[in-house]
């Protein structure tokens, strides 16, 4: 057993007055200390508890998805997966490029041209991810003969958001157009994505 | 409960004071861990184990809920999603080497307040109810500690299942039944995995309701002592909040310099490498162990080995389980009215060949079974037995104890020779804390 | 009441061993032949363990203070890459890790890329089974299919899985560094005097590290110079089977550099907190005899 008697010699009387001798906020200084200290250490260890939560290591070097547009006539769409999610390719039209460079961007919500939204020379190819900004749904139109919507483009069956043909929300509830991943075109015909 | 002269919860604010008349939450938990609650002023260090055992608990239930979030209860997936926590889950390679390492660390834990029950007699009357409610944690947390042991599906997992249930075949006629409906099948798979993580996941609850009922019952008595005498009067106790808490904090500190040290630089010293194969049915490890913790139980399992009307085998599992199970009547075979072992000088001789007898059993447990520790064993385990059924019974009757102190604090005083009359007016010393 | 019972049941279990006691005792004292007190029959294999206890790999991840030296798992990698790669897999770990030993991105790529084992996959447009080259964030490929064409290409032996072989076994580091560096040796003459069955078995090598002392792996490294390092370090079979070693350290390990990194920070915080507390401790008892 450890002996605590540092303030009372053995035999003394342990009058009250040893406390009033003692500056009382130095006396607990070492209390408050020892409290303040544990409760950093919990702080701390509450953060990789938090952060074990994110995604781990192979979760983020996922692969990049390659894409081969050779056999992707003029008005068709593909739908691959990129980080689990589905992708869009879409090759527009002329009619469908012209109909998107029409727009005045004062009317858009969140605007963009098409120009922006693909790359210098393949402004036909539009990539974007096929999840609806609003609430994650998968919109309608990729396919030929689904419901397209008003603006030609896609339609968000969920809550009704409408995207035009370069994939820019027009209508509905969604705040932004649909996103743009990373890419490069690898050639002429094969485009790698992430 | 508890004393007369315990102190009372008063909420200060108007806030608290809304809160208590609604739902009284903190004034439970001033009254059980806080001021309210009077205790011996002369406890040693022993009494710090129960709390944290507690801690040991909580870590436990932390680092396995976040664990259950990357494990895949399947058998064919089970071991790589461990190694995925190792390799690429963010810090988790801590939280298991946290879980792994901080179920040896409750075992350590709670076998010391085990030792310490049994030392300082805190079995018996009034709290014999604490005692068996610990008897019924003990238990739970076996269970507990083996089937998460199966769950990374390694080698040791998968035989140690294998085995464990096996225990349930020595049952005559309807053993083998018993055990392909606790395994889902014929050996251990995904069936079995999946019951055993989800048994694995709800037990540490039900250990923490027994918790509460274990201090709950505690707390009509009060905390024993190392004198074992009955608390006589207000000097001598102190109130829990700030005493204890802030002896327990420096426990605390202790326990977890081990447990990190263990984690961080010795993460598989108690861990069994055959447990880094994946779980093969075909191919039966050389050497097959419990972890630590197991081993004298497994030593008294592995001394049955000649039949003797029942199958050995049978008596094997029967003792085994016996071993735990005569701890329920603890209280009632030792009826010395004596309760601290200091002042019963031949029991005390009897306790400690005990302690050296479970250690001893312990390391027959962990070694191959050979003759050698196979004799030891059968030696070990008969002192076990005889030990609580028949010497304990025995010498409670026979001895005659030394003189008890009149009171803990007469004790306390005696112990630092000092004996001014003004020691006993121990009560309102304003030791802030907050 | 309750301690007669108690006495009758305590009689009955010390009765009960006291039998197994007796024909164990028996038993030992009747076989004359391969038992022993001591335990374990006496085998070759442990006339040869206890004479040849396992050779310390030096490595520097060893104790507390233990780190990878990344140069070494560099050079332990390529002796695994150009000798072991053939028939072990390390199936657990991904060619991004490989980031830790120092290669970047486009090294990384580039070992991925040229891997002899490609990757199982399926052709897109047929749909039928195919193999693609490895990525960054694939895991490095199994060698066989499944355990019966390892068997089959390998006289009827697994060769096992690498990944974690360092924590599967007792101190694997040192065992790796044993058996492949220095365990192919002739059986001694001594062994098979004593030991007459010992005789290795056709298509089996004698290993005196194994712990049937017979492996159906030939010796992997065989001479000086199998590898060119290409830092410069002198490729000894020794310094060929320490490095491998390192590098399978690494891979049952990844996280140790970190573990150690932040146990002593933990250590560290720990200390500060115990001298606190003992401190409070002492302040809050200061007038409180006990």
């Amino acid at each position: 057993m450890a002996t605590v008697d540092n303030a009372v010699p053995p035999g003394e009387d342990p009058a009250p007055f040893h406390e009033a001798v003692d500056d009382p906020r130095r006396r607990d200084f070492i209390n408050i200390a020892a409290v303040a200290w544990a409760g950093v250490g919990g702080a701390i260890v509450v953060l990789p508890l938090i952060n074990q939560m994110s995604p781990s290591a192979d979760v983020l070097a996922l692969s990049t998805t390659e894409v081969d547009l050779s056999k992707i006539e003029a008005g068709q769409g593909v739908v691959t997966s990129f980080r689990k999610q589905p992708l869009f390719v879409r090759h527009l039209t002329p009619k469908e490029i012209a109909e998107a460079d029409a727009v005045p961007l004062g009317e858009l919500r969140d605007p963009e041209t098409l120009e922006q939204r693909t790359k210098p020379g393949k402004t036909n190819w539009l990539i974007t991810l096929g999840v609806c900004t609003h609430l994650g749904c998968i919109p309608l139109g990729i396919h030929e003969g689904e419901n397209r919507g008003q603006f030609g483009g896609y339609f968000c069956p969920c809550h009704g958001s409408q995207y035009d043909t370069a994939a820019r929300i027009r209508k509905g509830p969604a705040p932004k157009n649909l996103a743009v991943p990373p890419y490069t075109f690898s050639s002429d015909t094969t485009v790698t994505v992430g | 409960m508890s004393f007369p002269w315990a102190k009372h919860y008063e909420p200060k604010f108007a806030l608290t004071k809304w809160v208590d008349e609604r739902l009284p939450l903190p004034r439970l938990v001033y009254n059980a861990v806080g001021a309210g609650y009077p205790v011996p002023r002369n406890l040693n260090y022993f009494w710090n184990f129960g709390v944290l055992a507690g801690a040991a608990l909580a870590a436990q239930i932390v680092t396995g809920i976040v664990l259950a979030m990357h494990y895949a209860a399947n058998g064919g997936v089970a071991f790589d999603s461990v190694e995925h926590i190792m390799r690429d889950v963010n810090a988790g390679w801590f939280m298991r080497y946290a879980h792994a390492n901080g179920a040896s660390m409750f075992f350590i834990v709670v076998y010391i307040h085990i030792f310490r029950g049994l030392y300082y007699g805190s079995y018996k009357a009034p709290r014999e109810m604490v005692w068996l409610l610990g008897v019924v944690i003990f238990l739970l947390m076996m269970a507990t500690a083996f089937m998460g042991y199966v769950l990374p599906w390694g080698q040791m997992s998968f035989w140690g299942a294998q085995v464990i249930t096996g225990f349930f075949s020595a049952i005559p006629i309807v053993g083998d039944t018993i055990r392909v409906w606790l395994l889902g099948g014929y050996a251990p798979d995904d069936a079995a995995l999946n019951r055993f993580f989800s048994l694995h996941y709800l037990l540490p609850f039900v250990i923490a309701g027994v918790i509460v009922l274990h201090i709950w019952a505690l707390h009509i008595p009060g905390s024993n002592n190392p004198t074992g005498v009955d608390v006589k009067g207000e000097q001598d106790t102190v109130p829990f909040h700030p005493y204890y808490t802030a002896k327990d904090g420096f426990g605390l500190g202790i326990f977890l310099l081990i447990f990190a040290f263990m984690i961080f630089f010795q993460p598989n010293y108690l861990g069994h490498p055959d447990n880094y194969i994946p779980a093969n049915p075909l191919a039966t490890p050389a050497h097959i162990v419990p972890e630590w913790y197991f081993w004298p139980f497994y030593a008294i399992l592995r001394s049955f080995t000649s039949d003797f009307i029942l199958p050995a085998k049978l008596w094997g599992v029967l003792a085994m389980f016996g071993s735990i199970v005569l701890l329920f009547f603890l209280p009632w075979l030792d009826s010395s009215p004596v309760r601290s072992t200091n002042y019963r000088p031949v029991y005390r001789t009897f306790f400690w060949v005990l302690v050296a007898d479970v250690l001893v059993l312990g390391w027959c447990g962990g070694s191959p079974a050979d003759p050698l520790y196979i004799v030891l064993a059968q030696i070990c385990a008969a002192y076990y037995f005889a030990h609580f059924l028949v010497i304990l019974p025995i010498v409670s009757r026979m001895e005659r104890p030394r003189p008890l102190p009149n009171s803990i604090t007469e004790a306390v005083l005696a112990k630092k020779g000092g004996t001014s009359p003004s020691e006993t007016a121990v009560s309102g010393s304003p030791l802030a804390a907050e | 009441m309750i301690r007669w019972i108690s006495a009758v049941i305590g009689a009955g279990i010390v009765a009960v061993l006291g039998w197994s006691l007796l024909w164990t005792i028996v038993g030992v004292a009747g076989d004359s032949s391969a038992k022993t007190w001591t335990g374990a029959p006496a085998s070759a294999e442990h006339y040869v363990h206890a004479q040849r206890p396992l050779l310390n790999a030096e490595l520097p991840s060893e104790g507390l203070f233990g780190k990878y030296d990344l140069r070494q798992l560099q050079r332990g990698f390529q002796v695994y890459k150009e000798v072991c790669a053939a028939c072990h897999s390390i199936r657990l770990v991904a060619f991004r890790d490989l980031k830790q030993l120092g290669y970047d991105d486009g090294q990384v790529k580039a070992i991925a890329q040229g891997w002899q084992i490609e990757q199982p996959s399926v052709n897109p447009d047929t749909g039928e089974v195919a193999t693609r080259k490895n990525l960054p964030s694939d895991h490095f490929p199994l060698v066989f299919a499944n355990d019966v064409a390892a068997r089959a290409a390998n006289n009827n032996a697994v060769p096992p899985d690498l990944s974690l072989m360092t924590k599967a076994r007792h101190e694997g580091p040192d065992y790796v560094y044993s058996l492949v560096g220095h365990g192919y040796v002739n059986q001694p003459a001594d062994l098979l005097a004593k030991f007459p069955d010992a005789k290795t078995p056709k298509g089996l090598h004698y290993n005196q590290y194994f712990a049937n002392l017979n492996i159906a792996m030939p010796p992997p490294l065989t001479q000086d110079g199998q590898v060119q390092y290409l830092d410069g370090t002198k490729p000894t079979v020794d310094q060929m089977a320490k490095d491998v070693a390192a590098f399978l350290t690494w891979t049952a390990e990844p996280n140790l550099d970190t573990r150690h990194g932040a146990g002593f920070a933990v250590l560290g915080f720990l200390l500060v907190f115990c001298f606190l507390a003992y401190g409070a401790y002492q302040n809050v008892w200061r007038n409180m005899k006990h």
